[in-house]
């Protein structure tokens, strides 16, 4: 029972961090396009409760951010002034989840703006663009595993219930599709493409190349549990009592491979969503200025911002907890799994 | 004291037994006349005396294709090629100005038309065989010659006949040209002088485009540049070496070059050469961006970094201003309407945010950029251009008076959109290569987007992107950027002509497609042959005006060279103009090279 706890734990654990995700545009201070071009790579601000004088603020504030003479990216606190944090105010214009419109955010400053992950080279705010990144990484990867494991359970349940010829084109196919290199396919499709594609044809665009692209390690593990499904005896007397290949499809051989697509779903997630990061790292994926957590990575390939703006890596370490999350959650269901499997093994040789 | 003493002794016993060594194996004439040459006919250089000795290595962002000057297109052979050869009238890249080189002086006849180029006497290759007026001559022979398709050949064509040059005696050369022409003998400068005794036979039989590849054996290949070929290790390097018979010598009466060795490393990444010079493995690094200086700045320690002001790159962004045919598609049609008309394209120029261009993309390290000339070339630029501050409310009223409106979306935001209600959007090319056009065309996109025009941008290898631009003619903008060779409008001529090939906006054409156009042509043709100076700057001034009132190249910002080099070298002075650190290789020294030259 403590199993089923701590798997509980990690799906609230996930959920809050999708949750924010999903509803980015409250949580995040400011549009994830806006520029600021006064304030290009400015470093994380720092929360203050007591001022220059030594004064007590009852609530938290910041100081805004002024260049040093003659510096380009050097900025220092201006202490002329402090600005109080506050909660739930008005700011840009967002829609909730995609479809409500709002302005209220979470917390916000008047006066000056706060960089709580400092900002990039066009004093994007680093914060708001990695949680409306998220939406976008986070989704093509849940979209494009949810597809590919889609195709694997088709083709993978076509394969090994039918057997013979068919069977073999299949696996075939699959096998050579896991041996094409993918990436520099990927460089071609691009050229044939049409010159602009918009951001979201291009989010469906990565979607359905990494769904479709994946299918066929799903497929195999599928096609595996049919092959030894199909034999066992319920099927059969099932099948001598006369039930049609559908019926035995749904009714008793899918239900099998349930253990195996969720803990294949824990897997591919944030394999995609290294996938689509890849994608937009290299140029392929969705274009500025929508963030995706690929795009925020890229910034890191100039040797000049490795050297200069620590907080650009911000973006990278944020991303771990989900990665952590999920690739705990596949370990636990594998385990679950294999404890089932240890069971069912027990039942069968009682029959 | 008395060791000083003695190791003097010693050097000139060394040297002499050297030099009795030298004349013993059969090579007196080399240095009998190079110490002639020196009393006659070398070149004084003024300007700070250092001392030879030492090799000085610099990267190259990537291999050479060739040593060959009538084929070297890549930036990098020509690179290569400017320490190896030399012209003989030679623009100064510190002051703008021509001076004599190969040629001691020149006399232009009242009429404009002949040149008289007296040569220097004494001269010899860098393999030693001597040079003379038969080499000049063959050497334009052959840049004329239309089976060697040599690329100096359109530089040599004036008034659509091609140069005829005379041989009056072994050193004096006569060049006649069919029109007058403005540029004068700045004209001379970049074009190598070929040694005959080499290549005659090669060019006899046809052979010339596929000599002189990097592997070419030291001893079969000359010129008349202050380095020779010593080694080149494919992938790696290529060393150069000083030529002992360089015409050139400082105030001091010493010889140049000073530097014994010059090492060129392949590093193709611009990261990599930063790396390679905070490493010390290289001693100069040059064409840097403003970020990578920035960061050499930051941690200074033992080089001197130089911000020599705004070089003569200028970067724009363009629209499409082909005539799309018959065949071309509604929306094709659709924009050109937009973009043909002038006062959206000035109006676009109004919003467009100069001074952030600037400040994002080169921290400052650049100028706001209104007209073609850029502010690196002093002499041409004209004052009078108009540097209108940014302004979305002026913008919008020319959008308005053009017959566009907007209209507001669920959103709030508003949506520009052309008289018929069609939305306004396009896309902008930028190359992928070049990370500070792709900020600008960021920049250009937020900035439009305060217009309400939808702006997608869309990097491009920048082969296909030239193929769009110049071929298929499938784009609607482009942000691109051209830097000129030569502080002299002659450089851009093919982007002013409107059949010039880098006409970007409407390339190669038959004849004019628009009266401005066609009065560019007009004033640009006639300021070519104009006499004098200001004649030619007059003229030029209204061509830049014009550009500027039709705003087909609508013009950013132009970026600082930057350089920087080991504290240890001596005579470093970047200049603006290409080759932006090696123009004055011959003077480079290092201040170390005596205790080097001990060891």
């Amino acid at each position: 029972m403590s199993g089923e706890r701590t798997l509980a734990w990690w799906l609230v654990f996930l959920g809050m961090l999708h949750g924010t995700v999903v509803f980015a545009g409250f949580f995040a201070p400011y549009d994830p396009a806006e520029q600021d071009r006064q304030n290009p790579y400015a470093p994380p601000m720092r929360l203050h409760l007591v001022d220059t004088e030594g004064h007590l603020h009852m609530r938290p504030f910041v100081y805004a951010l002024k260049l040093r003479e003659g510096a380009f990216d050097q900025f220092e606190d201006d202490t002329a002034h402090a600005y109080p944090l506050s909660v739930f105010v008005r700011g840009s214009r967002y829609r909730l989840v995609g479809l409500l419109p709002s302005r209220l955010h979470l917390f916000g400053v008047e006066g000056t703006r706060f960089y709580v992950f400092g900002s990039d080279a066009y004093g994007r705010d680093q914060f708001s663009r990695l949680l409306f990144g998220g939406q976008v990484s986070l989704l093509a990867g849940l979209l494009g595993a949810g597809l590919s494991l889609l195709l694997g359970l088709g083709i993978g349940t076509l394969a090994g219930y039918y057997s013979g010829w068919k069977d073999e084109v299949l696996m075939r196919i699959a096998e050579l599709f896991l041996a094409l290199p993918w990436l520099y396919l990927l460089f071609g499709l691009r050229a044939f493409l049409p010159l602009a594609v918009s951001p979201l044809e291009t989010f469906f665009l990565i979607i359905a190349i990494i769904g479709a692209v994946g299918w066929a390690r799903p497929a195999r593990l599928v096609r595996a549990i049919v092959l030894s499904a199909k034999e066992r005896d319920f099927v059969r007397a099932a099948r001598g009592f006369g039930a049609s290949d559908l019926y035995l499809m749904r009714r008793h051989i899918l239900p099998e491979t349930k253990s195996v697509l969720l803990t294949q779903l824990a897997i591919l997630v944030p394999q995609y969503v290294l996938a689509e990061m890849t994608l937009s790292f290299l140029g392929l994926g969705i274009p500025e200025p929508v963030p995706s957590w690929g795009n925020l990575l890229s910034n890191l390939q100039q040797y000049s911002v490795l050297v200069s703006y620590w907080w650009m890596y911000l973006p990278a370490l944020a991303i771990v907890p989900f990665f952590l999350g999920y690739l705990g959650l596949a370990s636990l269901l594998r385990e679950r799994r294999d404890g089932c499997k240890i069971e069912r093994a027990g039942q069968g040789s009682v029959t | 004291m008395t060791q000083r003493r003695a190791k003097l002794l010693f050097c000139l016993l060394l040297s002499s037994a050297l030099f009795c060594a030298a004349v013993l194996l059969g090579h007196p004439a080399a240095i009998f006349s190079q110490q002639k040459s020196t009393k006659e006919d070398s070149l004084v250089v003024p300007g700070e005396v250092g001392h030879s000795g030492g090799r000085l290595v610099v990267s190259l962002r990537g291999e050479p294709k060739t040593l060959n000057p009538l084929i070297a297109a890549d930036a990098r052979s020509r690179e290569v090629i400017s320490v190896m050869q030399a012209d003989l009238i030679h623009i100064n890249r510190s002051t703008q100005l021509t001076e004599p080189a190969l040629a001691k002086s020149w006399k232009i006849s009242p009429d404009g038309l002949e040149y008289t180029l007296v040569l220097r006497q004494g001269v010899k290759f860098s393999d030693g065989q001597p040079f003379d007026a038969d080499d000049v001559l063959f050497t334009f022979q052959v840049y004329l010659d239309e089976n060697v398709h040599a690329s100096q050949r359109d530089l040599l064509i004036v008034g659509g006949k091609p140069i005829s040059v005379r041989k009056v005696d072994a050193y004096t050369v006569v060049f006649r040209l069919a029109k007058t022409y403005g540029v004068g003998e700045r004209l001379f400068d970049g074009l190598a002088i070929l040694p005959r005794h080499l290549l005659e036979q090669p060019y006899r039989e046809g052979k010339l485009g596929q000599i002189g590849s990097l592997t070419t054996a030291a001893n079969q290949w000359a010129g008349l540049g202050p380095f020779r070929i010593k080694e080149y290790v494919a992938a790696q390097r290529l060393v150069l070496e000083r030529n002992p018979y360089y015409w050139k010598s400082d105030t001091g009466g010493n010889p140049l070059p000073y530097l014994v060795e010059l090492v060129f490393l392949f590093v193709p990444n611009a990261d990599a050469q930063v790396l390679k010079f905070q490493s010390s493995e290289t001693d100069m690094i040059s064409q840097l961006s403003a970020e990578n200086f920035s960061v050499l700045s930051r941690q200074q320690h033992g080089y001197t970094m130089v911000d020599a002001g705004p070089g003569l790159e200028y970067n724009f962004l363009f629209f499409n201003l082909n005539d799309p045919g018959e065949k071309a598609s509604p929306d094709t049609r659709k924009k050109q309407k937009w973009f043909q008309e002038v006062k959206f394209r000035q109006a676009v120029s109004d919003a467009v945010d100069r001074q952030a261009i600037v400040r994002l993309v080169y921290q400052g390290r650049g100028a706001a950029l209104w007209g073609l000339v850029a502010p690196g070339n002093h002499r041409w630029g004209n004052e009078k251009l108009p540097h209108p501050a940014r302004s979305l409310e002026q913008a919008r009223a020319l959008l308005k008076q053009a017959g566009f409106s907007w209209s507001t979306g669920t959103d709030g935001e508003s949506t520009l959109q052309d008289a018929a209600g069609n939305p306004v959007e396009f896309s902008i090319l930028t190359s992928s290569s070049n990370a500070d056009r792709a900020k600008m065309a960021a920049l250009i996109q937020d900035d439009l987007k305060l217009l309400g025009m939808r702006v997608q941008v869309v990097p491009l290898e920048f082969r296909s992107l030239l193929d769009r631009v110049t071929q298929t003619k499938e784009y609607d903008a482009c942000v691109m950027g051209v830097a000129s060779f030569d502080a002299d409008p002659n450089s851009d001529i093919n982007v002013w002509l409107s059949s010039g090939g880098t006409h970007l906006w409407n390339p190669s054409q038959a004849h004019p497609a628009t009266a401005w156009e066609a009065e560019i042509d007009r004033l640009i043709e006639e300021q070519m042959s104009a006499p004098t100076f200001e004649q030619r700057k007059k003229l030029y001034d209204r061509a830049q005006e014009i550009l500027v009132e039709n705003q087909p190249m609508i013009f950013l910002a132009s970026p600082d060279i930057l350089a920087g080099a080991k504290n240890s070298v001596g005579n470093f002075h970047p200049a603006v103009l290409e080759p932006y650190v090696l123009w004055n290789v011959e003077r480079l020294y290092l201040k170390n090279a005596r205790e080097n030259a001990g060891r």
